[in-house]
């Protein structure tokens, strides 16, 4: 497979994304702007797609979304069909009965935090040549907005609601990246729709890596229905998790973390709380002592990566 | 045998494991995917062995669970590749909702399962528990006696499932430790014959960057059932072709493989039905009993799905009894599902008296002796016409 270089202008891209119209997503969805980002990035692919909003929006028989090869299983184990795939290419491809190229294992945050993880520690363990994008909308948003691994503190979904006694969520998101990075892998990074063009080039680079193992993209993506804000609003729902801190973007290549969007004048986390009803509970002053344990995990977690980033190769 | 045949092969002596993983090298599988489980282990482990030395030329993808190893099998065979795993009792239930997308995605996979019984309690040994559990997944379901069975079988699957008008998972299983790990000679083929026999696998669903298809997508009310249907019509052609397989692979190898093994039935007025290695168990007592006068005779199946109906119905109008032996349990049931089975395809016209024994769970063992005493009790019952429940054999409290 040849080696993809950055692109620097929106021109650079090809005009047509192999992920068509037609498809049933929401209007401003947050993961079919990803998948558009994806195919756009990757001249092409195979695509893994777990079970969720994405597989059974875009793939409802006999239609079909994507132009690129594209293949769903089950819920939990697009890491390990991926694997299979890539590995019978490679032993294909070897002996001229099949042509390689990049595979990608494509699941939300239930798929990628929760129920896979287990098999995507295997496939990351065991160095597969594959690169994995969970496309994280912080909850289970296909089944109707229950809390995920991913949901952030405070969230109010329908199995953890802003109630009169417990007030949504209330514990922190899983650190994804960590437990990605402490595999030893290539190459891991976070990325939002907002930023298209690092995510872009994070897609290229995570292909280039797969050469050599897994290569492992955390990419935010609003979901306009389950944090409840107007669909026109997705990419600035996007741009505010960085700008707040609360969706720090950076990545880490060969044991090195490097933050890639400094925000040096954070904004303050309640203006991006306010534009969604999953978070706006948070403002009222009942709520301020989940307001504050955010506040400080927010402040911790950028604290903690900027020491990261100073400490040298530490994954 | 005839010396032609004989040439085409060689005596080996390898346990029922070994003989598995024998044959899965010859059958020059692309890629395998497994997870160690007593008392499969031995055959990825020899797998493995053969690959990091070179003696096959296959991607072995070492995964974190059962449920990844049949979804990296099911990646694989999308990808065209020929693909093999093994299992056994939890191992098999943990897979379970990936049996059925390998079925419904319509994968020529391979699978051998060392027959084990289920947890709770935990039990390491032989039943049929976990090879009924996959009874309804849509998988071509054999079932050896011994290393030789299971060998012949292991490459026969290929064959089978990579049938154009088949492609449908097929699953070998044989008994754990009584045939996993006993060292027993058999005849294998020769390399170039099997290679000759299986070639690379060129059908099925194949993952084309040139022609790009949406694979395991999401069918709703209006198009789930007609795949289904689909599904069904290659289970049935798989009789078929099951029967043509069995026929081609018998002139190469002389061994001439029916569904439904016979033993001393022409004038049987008593058949005892078992699978697995107790049928040689069973044959040792029909001999003994025939000895002593008895009209017995012994049916084992070796092909469970596709349900041989035509041969089965030919065969079981014929008795006056039938003594249903199974090593497992359906709590609840009218009986087991062998015995479910045979009244099914017997109905409406049978006048036969059909007697249920649930049997060895857990490894109880079953001699020679407990066939007999199991024939002595089944007939009594029949002819008293006690036939309303299924009994227990060999437990305490029966």
């Amino acid at each position: 497979m040849s080696k993809l270089n950055p692109v620097a202008k929106i021109s650079d891209l090809p005009e047509e994304s192999k992920f068509r119209p037609g498809h049933r997503l929401c209007a401003g969805c947050g993961p079919a702007i990803t998948a558009k980002i994806i195919t756009l990035a990757v001249p092409e692919a195979i695509i893994v797609n777990a079970t969720g909003c994405v597989e059974v929006g875009t793939t409802i028989y006999p239609y079909s979304a994507w132009k690129t090869p594209w293949v769903h299983v089950l819920f939990q184990n697009n890491a390990p069909v991926a694997a299979g795939i890539a590995a019978a290419l490679e032993k294909l491809s070897a002996e001229g009965r099949a042509r390689k190229i990049p595979v990608i294992a494509l699941g939300g945050d239930g798929a990628t935090f929760d129920i896979g993880l287990g098999a995507i520690s295997g496939a990351l363990e065991r160095l597969d040549k594959i690169i994995y994008l969970c496309y994280d909308n912080c909850a289970y948003m296909n089944t109707g907005i229950q809390r995920s691994g991913a949901s952030i503190l405070g969230a109010a979904t329908t199995t953890s609601p802003a109630g009169k006694v417990i007030p949504g969520k209330q514990e922190n998101k899983k650190d994804l990246i960590a437990i990605v990075a402490s595999h030893h892998i290539p190459y891991a990074a976070t990325a939002t729709l907002w930023l298209w063009r690092d995510m872009v080039n994070k897609i290229r680079k995570a292909v280039n890596y797969s050469e050599q193992g897994p290569a492992f993209l955390h990419v935010l993506a609003p979901c306009q229905f389950g944090w409840r804000y107007d669909p026109h609003l997705t990419v600035k729902v996007s741009r505010m998790a960085v700008e707040t801190r609360l969706f720090p973007i950076y990545e880490i290549e060969d044991g090195q973390l490097r933050i890639n969007y400094r925000v040096s004048k954070p904004t303050p986390v309640e203006e991006y709380l306010k534009i969604q009803r999953m978070m706006r509970h948070l403002l009222d002053p009942k709520n301020a002592e989940t307001l504050q344990r955010l506040k400080n995990w927010i402040e911790w977690n950028w604290q903690r990566l900027e020491n990261l980033e100073k400490a040298g190769k530490v994954f | 045998m005839m010396a032609e045949a004989l040439a085409r092969q060689h005596r080996i002596a390898l346990t029922g494991n070994d003989a598995v993983a024998y044959a899965v090298k010859q059958a020059n599988v692309d890629v395998i995917s497994a997870y160690p489980i007593t008392p499969q282990t031995f055959v990825v482990e020899t797998l493995s062995r053969y690959v990091n030395d070179g003696e096959l030329n296959a991607k072995y993808i070492n995964v974190e669970s059962e449920h990844s190893a049949l979804s990296a099998v099911i990646g694989a065979s999308l990808a065209g590749a020929r693909t093999f795993t093994a299992t056994a009792s939890q191992g098999l239930a943990y897979m379970w909702e990936a049996l059925y997308a390998a079925s419904g995605l319509r994968l020529p996979i391979v699978m051998a399962l060392a027959a084990r019984a289920l947890s709770a309690p935990i039990n390491i040994h032989n039943d049929h528990s976990d090879f009924f559990g996959m009874r309804d997944a849509g998988w071509i379901m054999f079932n050896g006696e011994e290393a030789q069975e299971t060998y012949d079988l292991t490459i026969m699957a290929f064959k089978i499932a990579e049938d154009p008008r088949v492609l449908l998972p097929v699953v070998v299983s044989y008994d754990g430790f009584i045939v996993s790990h006993a060292i027993t000679n058999f005849y294998a083929l020769n390399d170039d014959v099997v290679k000759e026999f299986l070639g690379v696998r060129t059908t099925g669903p194949k993952i084309d960057p040139d022609n790009p298809r949406s694979y395991g997508v999401l069918a709703l009310q209006d198009s789930y059932f007609e795949f289904k249907r689909q599904q069904y019509e290659a289970m049935e052609n798989a009789r078929q072709v099951i029967q043509e397989v069995f026929k081609k692979y018998g002139e190469i190898s002389g061994r001439n493989y029916r569904p439904l093994k016979e033993y001393m039935t022409s004038d049987a007025e008593t058949c005892i039905v078992a699978m697995g290695s107790t049928v040689g168990t069973a044959r040792h007592a029909v001999k003994n009993l025939r000895e002593k006068g008895e009209k017995v005779g012994v049916v084992g199946i070796l092909q469970y799905r596709p349900w041989p109906v035509k041969e089965a119905e030919q065969l079981f109008s014929r008795f006056k009894r039938i003594i249903v032996m199974e090593k497992v349990m359906s709590p609840g049931a009218r009986a087991g599902p062998v015995y479910e089975d045979i009244t099914a395809t017997l109905y409406p016209n049978y006048n036969v008296k059909m007697i249920d024994f649930i049997y060895g769970l857990g490894g109880r063992d079953i001699p020679a002796q407990g066939v007999i005493d199991i024939y002595k009790r089944g007939k009594e019952l029949a002819d008293k016409g006690k036939t309303d429940k299924a009994y227990f054999y060999g437990v305490r409290g029966e």
